[in-house]
Parts: C-alpha cells; sequence; structure tokens
C-alpha cells in the first residue's frame, strides 16, 4: 500500500496571530495590556518629538515655549556648546575631526583583522596621537588651544580613550602580578586590586583631582585633567584585571606546561601562548567593560569638567532656554544611546559568533 | 655577588622585596609629603578633629542635627543616608527589575518586546544622566501654591509632601518594624511548621501570628499618638509655604527614581538570565506531573532561578550601594559628600580619605557577607537538580 504522507494545513495569518497572541485567555489579556502600553507610549513620544515640535530657531525661546511639543529649537541653537564645549568657535572642526578621528579608531579596532597585539596598539596609538595633535594643535600651522578649554562631546571621548589606552597594558600587568607564583606580589597586588574595586569611582576621581595635589611634590602635579585620567584608568585597570585573570583561569594548564617543556622563556610564554587564548576568553566581558566604562567617563563632571553633561547643563542653564532641560538631557542621552548600544550590540554579536566556534 | 643573583631563591625574595617596598615607599612619601604640606597650612593630623563640631549644615538626614553637633556624628548620619537610599533605591530597583525581567521571560512576544525596549534604552544611559533628568524634572515642578494634588499627597517643586500619622517618632518605628513582622510572620511560620502539621492547620496559625502582629501595629500607633491631634497629618498650603506632612527632597526622590530605574534594568537582565538557567527538563516534568502553570511557575521555576541568580544579584547589590555616591552630583548628603565637605571645610585629607575608604570596605563587606549567608542558607544539597 501507498502511504501517502499529507502535511498539516499551513495555519492562515489570522489563526497565526491567535495562536501567537490569543492562545489562552491569560495570553490575551497579556497581550492586550502591552499593545495598550506600547501604543500608548508610542503616540505620545512621537507627538511630543515630532509632531508638534519646534524644530527651527526662527520664532526664538518664546515660540517654543508655546507649543505642546518638544522644543528641538535648542539643540539648533546650542548644539556647539553641547558638542564642543568651550573650544574656540573658528576652530571647532577640529575637535569636530578629532571626535571623527576616535570614531574610526574604535571601528578599526572591531574587525578581527585587527586583533594581533601590534596591529591594535598601532591604530590606538595613531587615532589617539591624531586626536591629541588635532585638539591642541600648536604643530603643523593648527593654533595651540589648552586643555582648560576642551569640553562637550570630545572631552568625554578623550578621557574614555586616555583611559583605555593607559588601562589596558595596566590591566595585563595587574593580572599577570597577581597569579605570579611569589606569593608577596600576587597578595600583594590582589590586595591593591581588590581595594581599588571596592571603593565607588566618584571618590577615586575626587582623592585624584582634589585630594592628590597634597601628597605630591610640586613638580609632579600636572595638570588636573591628567590626574583624573590616571585615576579612571586604575579603577579601570582594577576591574579588567579580574577579568583578563577569569580568561587565564579558563586557559588550560598543559597549554603552558607544553611552552615551558618546548623550552620557552617567561616573556614567550605569556605573550604567544597564555595572553592570546585569555584574551579570546575575555573578550565579551572585555567589551562589556569598555561599555561601562564609557558610560562611567560622564561622572567626571562632578570634579568639575565641562565633558558633555556638565556642557548640557550650561547649554540650557543660562536665561531663554531655562525651559527646555527635557529635550536637552534627550540629545545627550540619545548621543550615549548611540555608542553605548552600538558597542554592547557589537559584544552580543561577538559572543553568539564565538560561541559557534566552540560547539 | 653575581653567583648569589643567579640563585632562584635569593632572586625571588629580592624581587618580591623590592616590589613590595618601592609600593609601601610610594605610600608612605605621599603620606609623609601630604603631612607636611597640610601642617603648613596649620592643620594638625590625627583624629581629634572627629569631636569637635562641624560649623555646616547637611541637607537631608535621619537623625536630629545642628552645626555644633561633631564630625563623628556628621560620618554616621552620612553612613544611614546612604543606607538608607541605597535601600529604598535597592528595593525599588528590585520591583522594577523582577516586573521587566518576568515580562521578558514570558511566553508572550508582545510582553518580550515591551520588555526588551525598556532594558535597552535605560540601560545604556548613563546613571548620572538620568539623575540630573529626574532632578530637573522635580525642580521644574510646580510651586506649592498651584502644586499637583491627589489623595493628600502634594507633588511640587520642593519635593514630594505626604500625609503621616500623628505620631511618636519611636512609636512609629515600632508600628513599622510590627507591620514587617506581620508579613513576614507567616512564612516563617509556614517554613518551621512546614512537615509537622497539615495544610489547614499551618494557614490557621500563620493568620493567628499575622493578626498578632498587626495588633501590635495599632497598639504602637494608639500609645504614641499626640494628644489633640487628627490621625493622619496632611500637608497644607501656609502662606508661601507648605506645612505639617512629610516631605521628600527632590535630591532624594531623584536619585531613588534613577537608581531604581536603572538598576532595575540591570537586574532585569539577572532575571532574567535567572530563568534562562533553569533547564526545560525542570517545567516539562512539573507540567507532566499535572500541575499548574501557577504552581510550576512558583513551585519550580522560581526557586531554581532564584538560586541561580542569587550570587549576581549580590553583586549587583554592591553596586548599587556605590551608586548613592551620585548623591553628591544633586547635594543629597550621602556618605562621600559628608566625607568631601569635611575635606573642604577641616582639611583633614588623609583622615577623611581613610574613613571614606574604611566606610565603604565595611559596607561592601557586610553586604557579601549577608549574601553568602543566605546563599548558602538556600543552596540545594547534591546536584541532582541540574538540566
Amino acid at each position: 500500500m501507498e502511504m501517502v504522507i499529507v502535511a498539516p494545513p499551513a495555519p492562515g495569518k489570522l489563526e497565526d496571530l491567535r495562536r501567537r497572541f490569543f492562545a489562552t485567555p491569560l495570553q490575551a489579556i497579556l497581550s492586550l495590556i502591552s499593545l495598550t502600553i506600547m501604543v500608548y507610549l508610542a503616540w505620545k513620544l512621537l507627538n511630543w518629538a515630532v509632531f508638534s515640535a519646534v524644530f527651527t530657531t526662527t520664532g526664538g525661546p518664546e515660540a517654543c515655549q508655546a507649543a505642546a511639543g518638544a522644543c528641538w529649537s535648542v539643540i539648533a541653537a546650542r548644539w556647539r556648546i553641547i558638542l564642543f564645549g568651550l573650544y574656540p568657535y573658528e576652530e571647532q572642526w577640529r575637535s569636530a575631526l578629532a571626535c571623527v578621528s576616535v570614531v574610526v579608531m574604535t571601528v578599526l579596532s572591531c574587525i578581527p583583522a585587527f586583533w594581533t597585539g601590534r596591529r591594535i596598539a598601532l591604530v590606538w596609538g595613531i587615532g589617539t596621537a591624531l586626536f591629541y595633535v588635532l585638539m591642541k594643535g600648536g604643530v603643523l600651522g593648527l593654533p595651540y588651544v589648552g586643555e582648560e578649554t576642551w569640553g562637550g562631546l570630545a572631552l568625554t571621548l578623550f578621557i574614555f580613550v586616555t583611559t583605555c589606552l593607559i588601562g589596558f597594558p595596566l590591566s595585563i600587568c595587574l593580572a599577570l602580578l597577581r597569579r605570579s607564583e611569589l606569593p608577596w606580589i600576587s597578595r600583594t597586588t590582589g590586595l591593591i586590586i581588590d581595594a581599588v574595586r571596592s571603593l565607588p569611582l566618584i571618590s577615586i576621581l575626587f582623592t585624584f583631582a582634589i585630594v592628590l595635589p597634597f601628597a605630591m611634590p610640586q613638580w609632579l602635579v600636572g595638570d588636573k585633567l591628567y590626574r583624573v585620567i590616571v585615576g579612571s584608568a586604575l579603577f579601570f585597570s582594577a576591574y579588567q584585571a579580574e577579568i583578563v585573570r577569569g580568561g587565564m583561569q579558563g586557559v588550560p594548564t598543559g597549554q603552558e606546561e607544553a611552552a615551558m617543556a618546548l623550552g620557552m622563556s617567561y616573556w614567550q610564554r605569556i605573550s604567544r601562548i597564555l595572553l592570546p587564548q585569555a584574551m579570546r576568553n575575555a573578550l565579551p566581558a572585555t567589551i562589556n567593560q569598555f561599555v561601562i566604562s564609557f558610560k562611567e567617563t560622564s561622572l567626571v563632571v562632578i570634579v568639575g569638567f565641562f565633558e558633555i553633561l556638565a556642557s548640557g547643563n550650561a547649554a540650557y542653564g543660562t536665561g531663554e532656554w531655562r525651559f527646555a532641560y527635557v529635550e536637552v538631557y534627550a540629545f545627550i542621552a540619545f548621543i550615549y544611546f548611540v555608542f553605548v548600544f552600538s558597542l554592547s550590540r557589537y559584544g552580543a554579536f561577538l559572543e553568539r559568533r564565538m560561541s559557534v566556534g566552540e560547539r | 655577588m653575581i653567583r648569589l643573583l643567579r640563585n632562584q631563591k635569593v632572586r625571588n625574595a629580592l624581587l618580591q622585596v623590592l616590589y613590595v617596598g618601592t609600593l609601601a615607599g610610594l605610600v608612605l612619601a605621599c603620606a609623609l609629603i601630604a603631612r607636611r604640606n597640610l601642617a603648613e597650612q596649620g592643620i594638625t593630623s590625627g583624629f581629634d578633629f572627629l569631636f569637635k563640631s562641624t560649623g555646616w549644615d547637611v541637607t537631608f538626614s535621619l537623625l536630629p542635627v545642628t552645626a555644633n553637633d561633631p564630625y563623628w556624628w556628621y560620618f554616621l548620619i552620612g553612613i544611614i543616608n546612604t543606607l538608607f537610599l541605597g535601600s529604598i533605591g535597592l528595593i525599588l530597583a528590585t520591583i522594577v527589575g523582577t516586573i521587566v525581567g518576568l515580562a521578558r521571560t514570558s511566553s508572550n512576544e508582545l510582553a518580550q518586546l515591551l520588555g526588551r525596549t525598556y532594558v535597552d534604552i535605560f540601560r545604556n544611559i548613563p546613571l548620572i544622566l538620568q539623575v540630573f533628568f529626574w532632578y530637573a524634572v522635580i525642580t521644574h515642578l510646580p510651586t506649592p501654591r498651584a502644586a499637583h494634588e491627589a489623595w493628600g499627597f502634594l507633588l511640587t517643586s520642593r519635593g514630594l509632601y505626604m500625609p503621616v500619622p500623628n505620631v511618636s517618632g519611636t512609636a512609629l518605628s515600632g508600628a513599622i518594624l510590627a507591620l514587617i513582622a506581620a508579613a513576614a510572620i507567616p512564612v516563617w511560620l509556614g517554613r518551621t511548621a512546614r512537615l509537622s502539621r497539615p495544610v489547614g492547620e499551618r494557614s490557621g496559625v500563620q493568620f493567628a501570628g499575622a493578626v498578632a502582629a498587626l495588633a501590635c501595629v495599632a497598639v504602637f500607633l494608639a500609645l504614641g499618638r499626640q494628644p489633640d491631634a487628627p490621625l493622619l497629618d496632611f500637608p497644607a498650603l501656609q502662606g508661601l509655604n507648605l506645612r505639617g506632612g512629610l516631605r521628600i527632597p527632590p535630591e532624594f526622590s531623584a536619585l531613588a527614581i534613577a537608581i531604581a530605574i536603572y538598576g532595575g534594568s540591570y537586574i532585569a537582565e539577572i532575571v532574567r538570565g535567572g530563568f534562562k538557567a533553569v533547564g526545560k527538563g525542570q517545567t516539562e516534568a512539573a507540567l507532566s506531573l499535572g500541575l499548574s502553570p501557577w504552581r510550576v511557575f512558583t513551585l519550580v521555576r522560581l526557586p531554581l532561578a532564584l538560586r541561580a541568580m542569587l550570587p549576581i544579584l549580590a553583586n549587583q547589590y554592591v553596586w548599587l550601594m556605590k551608586a548613592t555616591t551620585m548623591g553628591i552630583a544633586v547635594g543629597f548628603a550621602d556618605f562621600f559628600m559628608i566625607v568631601a565637605l569635611t575635606i573642604n571645610h577641616s582639611g583633614q585629607t588623609i583622615e577623611a580619605i581613610g574613613i571614606l575608604m574604611a566606610g565603604f570596605l565595611t559596607i561592601n563587606l557586610s553586604l557579601a557577607a549577608i549574601f553568602n549567608r543566605i546563599n548558602k542558607a538556600i543552596a540545594l544539597k547534591g546536584n541532582q537538580l541540574r538540566g
């Protein structure tokens, strides 16, 4: 007898919808509640941000205040302050270009072809140098602009990049010192790492910015900006060191023993065998740490820097735009969101990709 | 000499001495320089300043305080403020996180989408920006004259005013403790009597316990009540200001809201991870035993998920406690702000930083210890309940 296998009839569009969202009464209620919340919020938000919003500066603050929706004119009028802070007006293109160079650098270091120690160091070295030259000037016919006028997005990015640049190598050193076989070295390093991790970042920034000048010889004090960067790099490296150490623990001990049996020296074992595998293990957590530290650069506003949050406060804080605080914060939040969200999405993508390789 | 250096043991010892010695030397040098610099400004080091009066005010305090109080009292107030804000933020963040996390793990795709949008938005905006935002929103509310009013609550630019019972402070705290007991006693009785009593009798005992605790609440309120005053003290407009009721200052509510929303988005992810860690086989086995979906959730999935998420949750709580230091951004007198003000006013830099480190170390370690105890107490014995 011939068997005929017939597939069950494919559910229609409506039937499919019913099964997905209205299978049981509870499901139906849940769906309806979620849908109501979503539609309500989406409508409110769209209405506020687009339909009844004012986009041009022609009417001035008065026309804006009269409108029911968002007042995007404050951004149109003040975007230069928010993005560039007190940087000289004619030179602000340099600040913009510097931000672009940091973004390009970050994108490049997300491409696997650049994931060798030398290439990544080269990309970050060139990117940061370019940023620094563009911002500070004084060479190549660019007028000199001191650090005290840096501000806005450029300052945020500068603090983030230099924190990573100092903190990352430092974290590898700390992780290596912590797993040292010499008990006093590993214990002391462990103590330092744990002490830094148990403190809030603000207190470390405060100590480096305001307290440390008392405890240093005059010739070492330097600019407040660089002290804060060192403090935030120390904080970053304490957390990152634990991530690197976790990655190292994931490398089978046989790897290092085999390298030892082949007669490799300590540095060869570390740089050729241990670190490449450990960094691979630690990659998702590392990207997460970068994301966190980018968000945390915003804390320097407390020790008195004019980074993007402070420049935003200044943008609405003066006179005529006093009412438009929501729009300014929404704009800054959007900038942070773009950076942080794309970085964390990239991290999630990487995690998926790497877990595919392990299966 | 060179032969001595070739000796592995000697070299190791030398390396360690060098490393520890350099670090200790650095710290010592910093301390000495700081002492000399401070001495030049006429500040003597030592902890004597703790007993001098401060001469400045704090904006928020749960305990009575005047500018004549000594520094140690201020530090205590700071720690209590930090713990108070931290625990309120922690509770709110846990509630928000649980709701959003459950939405993310539910089988309903619309609820999932809603939860995911929430997490994606609020996790990716720095906490301090959210604190500034809520602070700006609250301080831009109408003045007391034009306040929003609902059920005796008043929303104004000077803070949230709410009605409070007209009873003395000690009686009120006693009543609150009894109220917590009323909620906790049935759970506790249920636990201890779980196997020894039949179900019906057990709930009777629980009910009696809860009623007894609630009776204590009533007794406390009656004893502490101020004579000739209505039971509830409502805030009311008097001249340009509001009188009566309890005022929650804008700094506090802005911080609590921001911590609840931001922390909630992190806790939602932890909750989701916890439920994901529960093996599918567990749910299927429970369903095939004929348990209703609700009982599968409360008896099987929730207890297992709770155990999976607790260690990560503990880390998150420690982080939230540290996040209260954002208070300085809006002027909330938390522990760190008190330390910063102390440094500004008294110049006792090294001592104040030492107190700050000791304080946070104590808070972090005790939180970690509490969670380790809970973790040990509820850990499953053996490893048969996997997958």
